[in-house]
């Protein structure tokens, strides 16, 4: 109790010039989270560099909560490598291996067709009607590393929106009531 | 200066940062290992051959892959996904890899297998050039970590090819 009065206190005797402090303060937390986001765009070429993974299809290799890390060269697709994609008409983009890789011999397009390791068949259902194959422009980029649970809080707070709001909430207190 | 806030901060910053410390030095510690894979696959049987109705190529194997990938395991490896992929080129795709088979090999001791099977997936052509097709079969593998960076690389075998007439 004692904690919560003390801040309670500081915020009331608090003067402008240390309020601007402050704002500046949360300002350069929130500005070098985004420069660490934008440069790992730069980085890695890709859209999304980090991406959560959502679903089971994956299992065993990647897990619900699991995240990877996204890179999008200009090396050329091939199979076995695991790529994230988008489908037109579908808001998330799948994670899954490239299992049959097509490339014409003229204009070197290629012609990709994808499945997820723990589902039974390939990927063509979830396409597009109508289409057979992923081309260059359906690939957000792909998977070159991996670290296990971290996603969780992602899923959590996108799930539970309220411990979103709370956690959000709880940080911009401390951050205004810290006094060093 | 001295909170409880302040402390719990500390404790917990400090903790994230070895964790991520100790999981980048176990995803490098896989650059010490120098695996020496080998494998051999057999084409047994052509089952059948022919031509689609809407003009494909399909062919049937069946074929005998033999392999021993236990150097590949490491601490930091969580399985090893292996896939065999039949490789060739026609008039029309300077290159076509079409997946056969796969399996995830969760554990060492059963890295060093003998499997005979016929392929897993279906092995069609964009076309139907397939008649007399010199092609490679190549196993490659995945090294899915526990955590950091995965690992992929292949052994090319050549030397294939399918009859020139279907049957």
């Amino acid at each position: 109790m004692g904690w919560i009065g003390e801040s309670i206190e500081s915020v009331k005797s608090m003067k402008i010039r240390d309020s601007l402090f402050q704002f500046i303060t949360l300002g350069m937390i929130v500005s070098s989270a985004l420069i660490i986001w934008k440069g790992l765009m730069c980085i890695t070429g890709s859209e999304s560099p980090v991406v959560v993974v959502l679903s089971e299809s994956m299992e065993p290799g990647f897990q619900r909560g699991d995240i990877l890390f996204l890179q999008m060269s200009k090396d050329p697709i091939r199979t076995g490598e695991i790529v994230v994609f988008n489908i037109q008409g579908r808001d998330i983009p799948i994670v899954h291996r490239v299992i049959e890789v097509h490339e014409q011999r003229q204009s070197g397009e290629v012609r990709i067709l994808t499945k997820g390791d723990n589902n039974d068949v390939d990927d063509r259902m979830l396409y597009a009607q109508g289409q057979f194959w992923l081309k260059q422009e359906h690939i957000m980029g792909r998977a070159v590393g991996f670290l296990p649970y971290v996603g969780w809080a992602t899923i959590i707070m996108t799930e539970k929106p309220i411990i979103k709001y709370i956690l959000i909430g709880a940080l911009g207190l401390l951050v205004i009531t810290s006094k060093d | 200066m001295h909170s409880f806030g302040y402390r719990a901060n500390a404790l917990l910053t400090f903790a994230v940062t070895i964790l991520a410390l100790m999981c980048t030095i176990g995803s490098l510690s896989d650059n010490l290992n120098t695996p020496s894979p080998s494998a051999q696959i057999e084409i047994l049987n052509i089952n059948w051959f022919q031509k689609q109705p809407h003009g494909n190529d399909e062919v049937s194997l069946t074929l005998n892959i033999t392999a021993d990938l236990q150097s590949l395991f490491t601490w930091n490896t969580k399985q090893l996904f292996i896939f065999v992929a039949a490789e060739y080129e026609t008039p029309k795709n300077a290159l076509n890899q079409v997946s056969l088979w796969d399996a995830i090999i969760p554990a060492k001791e059963f890295a060093k297998f003998s499997i005979h099977t016929s392929n897993k997936y279906r092995f069609i052509d964009q076309g139907h050039s397939l008649r007399g097709k010199e092609f490679n079969l190549t196993l490659h593998w995945h090294v899915m970590p526990k955590t950091g960076k995965m690992f992929a690389n292949k052994i090319v075998m050549s030397g294939y090819r399918l009859p020139e007439d279907y049957r």
